[in-house]
């Protein structure tokens, strides 16, 4: 029975049904069953075969971003009961991430937001058009592992420097990575200003993340 | 200065993309969009207006909603036809529904240095070098800002751009980089200079204004604010969709089609409401997303058939037409570039676009090269004698030279080939050797452009702008930078 239920829940998350994950989750929970054991059993399997299927390139990014909003929604109705029960998810990290002061391009970072949030990382979406206090003031009450700054225009990728810079004048550099991304950033341009890290797509900043936050624990 | 601008007029080839009834659908569920879903504007000064003339206006959420019959009046009073001024009377570009003309792409962040192949970051000087090659080939009919001038200050950077293109080519501009007010005001006041004043500027615009929405269905600040001010002194103004299918548009291409025609005729409509018969245009750059990674893909049938496609729109609105085209996503100049440049400019031409955008950046805009651009001047030359299409006359008939050969014997030295042999295409970039001359030095395309852009930029020098102006320039631009 409890069996069944992992697998609709697995099933839900690879045919891309968000709201069925949700009253999945909620008849599992009102079974009884732990939320480590719908989180270990049901949904995380799911995401892996999602993950695979995306891998063999069976699947598209929307698949994959349909799964993402499935495991999240889920995850509201589980959260709470964790807490209750005292009991936490290994997070990988923590993230801010936002686009920045005088830009309101909204798509890249929300795509890496959300397959950051996919892949277990905690992620604090500031938005766009973010003042460079706010990130700041993120990164310090979240104590952040990453700070993703976005910009879509050659205008607005000057403003990337300038919150590293703030970021040191806090006396915070040394506590986050900084990563960059958006249309006009390069390589070059990262490690002109300074920042830590830099992906061309949301698959290659999740890599990124990952593998900063792995080296940062060593 | 290439006096010349080799524009595609009274084409013979065409083709069907919508039917009528088509246009007529997304027409429809475009002003069902307008009207019920809506378009965010976030400026007081824009929703101020929208009120003003009839659209429901939420201050809250910065939607508007116009009323169809609004939007189609307001749409109605927008100039069919209208000339973009060169500096040089010679190099006006009559949008008048009969010309395509090719302007360079914008706004790539990077250039591949013509002398070391090195690729590294834009400069002003970059800017203006383009310009002088852009100058100089007849295929570019105006110039877009190409690269960003990114040695200077972010708040000016737009102005020193128009400088650099200003201070070595008379053909128009259209910019794409004037984000805001102060820019804007500083660009009107460069402008008007070179026109010789405010209402010259207002008969000859030697500078059009493109502004970006931001899909889906949504403008920016800074670009509604800043087109306004250049609509208000007379400058041509268009608002470009670049909705993207699967991301900030529809996965159908209908359905995007859709997206980004709300974004564009609403911004019009907030022209036309502001300046009544202000020259405006319609712009789009739609393309496809990666259906793996999510990117911006620069090419492929979708964009194919979108610049075919959204001419039939603006035609229907009767909306002169900016449209991205060529604009490949390959990395290199090369088997990719070509298919995507080729046959988005063959379908955005078989429309009748009125501009195409898209000369000289790899990597979906985002890289400048000049072996590229030498590239696409060559794929113009090619539509440009493909859509002259078969002239049938008796002269083309030939009847006469047929007679006289007769069976057998060849037309080689026939008066009738010598009269018209002048009318067949010649290429400057396509290898047309024998094998064995090939085979010698391995060479091509990309070297032979690479050897031409080199000779323009170093024998290319058009005659300096007037010191004076110059000084002016630069003053316009020095004011703006002291006050902020």
């Amino acid at each position: 029975m409890t069996q069944a239920l992992f697998q609709q829940l697995e099933n839900s998350l690879v045919e891309g049904e968000p709201d069925v994950t949700f009253d999945l989750t909620q008849q599992a929970l009102s079974q009884g069953i732990e939320p480590l054991a719908i989180i270990n059993q049901g949904l995380i399997p799911g995401m892996n075969i999602v993950g695979d299927k995306f891998s063999t390139g069976e699947y598209f990014l929307p698949d994959l971003i349909i799964a993402a909003e499935g495991m999240q929604r889920a995850m509201e109705l589980l959260e709470p009961e964790l807490k209750s029960r005292d009991q936490d998810l290994s997070i990988p990290g923590t993230v801010v991430i936002g686009t920045v002061k005088g830009d309101i391009h909204e798509i890249g970072k929300s795509l890496v937001s959300t397959m950051l949030a996919a892949n277990g990382f905690k992620v604090h979406d500031l938005g766009v058009n973010v003042p460079a206090e706010a990130f700041i003031a993120a990164v310090r009450e979240t104590n952040a592992d990453i700070l993703g700054l976005s910009a879509l225009l050659t205008t607005t990728m000057v403003v990337q420097g300038q919150i590293i810079q703030a970021l040191s004048q806090a006396g915070l550099r040394d506590r986050v990575k900084v990563i960059v991304g958006g249309a006009p950033v390069t390589r070059g341009w990262a490690e002109e200003i300074g920042a830590d890290g830099y992906a061309e797509d949301a698959m290659g900043a999740v890599r990124l993340v990952q593998s900063l936050v792995s080296a940062a624990k060593v | 200065m290439a006096k010349f601008i080799k524009s595609i007029s009274n084409p013979k080839v065409s083709l069907n993309i919508l039917t009528k009834e088509e246009v007529q659908k997304i027409h429809t569920a475009t002003l069902e969009v307008i009207e019920t879903i809506g378009v965010r504007f976030p400026s007081h000064k824009a929703m101020d207006i929208f009120e003003d003339h009839g659209a429901f206006v939420d201050r809250d959420t910065c939607i508007v909603r116009i009323p169809c019959e609004i939007v189609e009046d307001y749409l109605k009073k927008a100039p069919p036809a209208y000339t973009l001024a060169g500096v040089d009377p010679n190099l006006d570009l009559p949008l008048d529904g009969n010309h395509s003309f090719l302007g360079t792409d914008g706004c790539g962040v990077e250039i591949i240095d013509p002398f070391s192949g090195e690729r590294r970051r834009t400069t002003k000087r970059d800017v203006s070098d383009v310009a002088r090659v852009a100058d100089y080939l007849e295929e570019i009919a105006f110039h877009w800002v190409p690269i960003s001038a990114q040695d200077c200050p972010p708040q000016s950077r737009s102005l020193h751009e128009l400088e650099a293109i200003w201070s070595v080519s008379q053909k128009h501009v259209q910019t794409e980089s004037i984000v805001s007010e102060p820019e804007m005001h500083a660009a009107v006041e460069m402008a008007a200079l070179l026109a010789g004043g405010k209402e010259k500027l207002r008969e000859r615009p030697v500078l059009s204004i493109m502004q970006c929405t931001l899909s889906p269905l949504c403008h920016d600040k800074g670009s509604l604010e800043a087109g306004l001010i250049a609509a208000e002194a007379g400058l041509p103004v268009g608002y470009m969709t670049m909705a993207s299918c699967m991301t900030t548009g529809p996965v159908t291409l209908a359905g995007n089609l859709v997206v980004g025609n709300a974004e564009v005729l609403s911004a019009l409509a907030l022209m036309q409401m502001a300046f009544p018969v202000c020259p405006v245009y319609y712009a789009a750059a739609q393309t496809a997303s990666d259906l793996r990674t999510g990117a911006y893909t620069g090419g492929g049938p979708e964009d194919f058939l979108f610049g075919a496609a959204t001419n039939v729109l603006a035609d229907f609105y009767n909306l002169p037409l900016s449209m991205g085209a060529f604009a490949t996503g390959a990395k290199e100049p090369g088997w990719q570039a070509g298919v995507d440049n080729s046959l988005s400019a063959f379908m955005a031409v078989s429309t009748l676009s009125d501009m195409l955008l898209g000369a000289g950046l790899l990597h979906g805009s985002r890289i400048l090269s000049y072996e590229q651009l030498l590239m696409d001047a060559e794929i113009w030359s090619i539509m440009h004698a493909t859509f002259k299409g078969i002239l049938v006359d008796e002269p083309s008939l030939a009847l006469d030279a047929i007679r006289e050969v007769g069976p057998g014997g060849n037309y080689l030295a026939h008066r009738h080939t010598r009269q018209h042999m002048r009318e067949r295409w010649l290429p400057t970039l396509m290898d047309r050797r024998p094998y064995e001359a090939w085979d010698e030095k391995r060479d091509g395309s990309r070297e032979w452009a690479r050897i031409k852009a080199q000779q323009i930029l170093r024998e290319h020098n058009p005659e300096p702008l007037d010191p004076q102006l110059q000084t002016e320039l630069i003053r316009i631009i020095a004011t703006l930078e002291g006050q902020s």
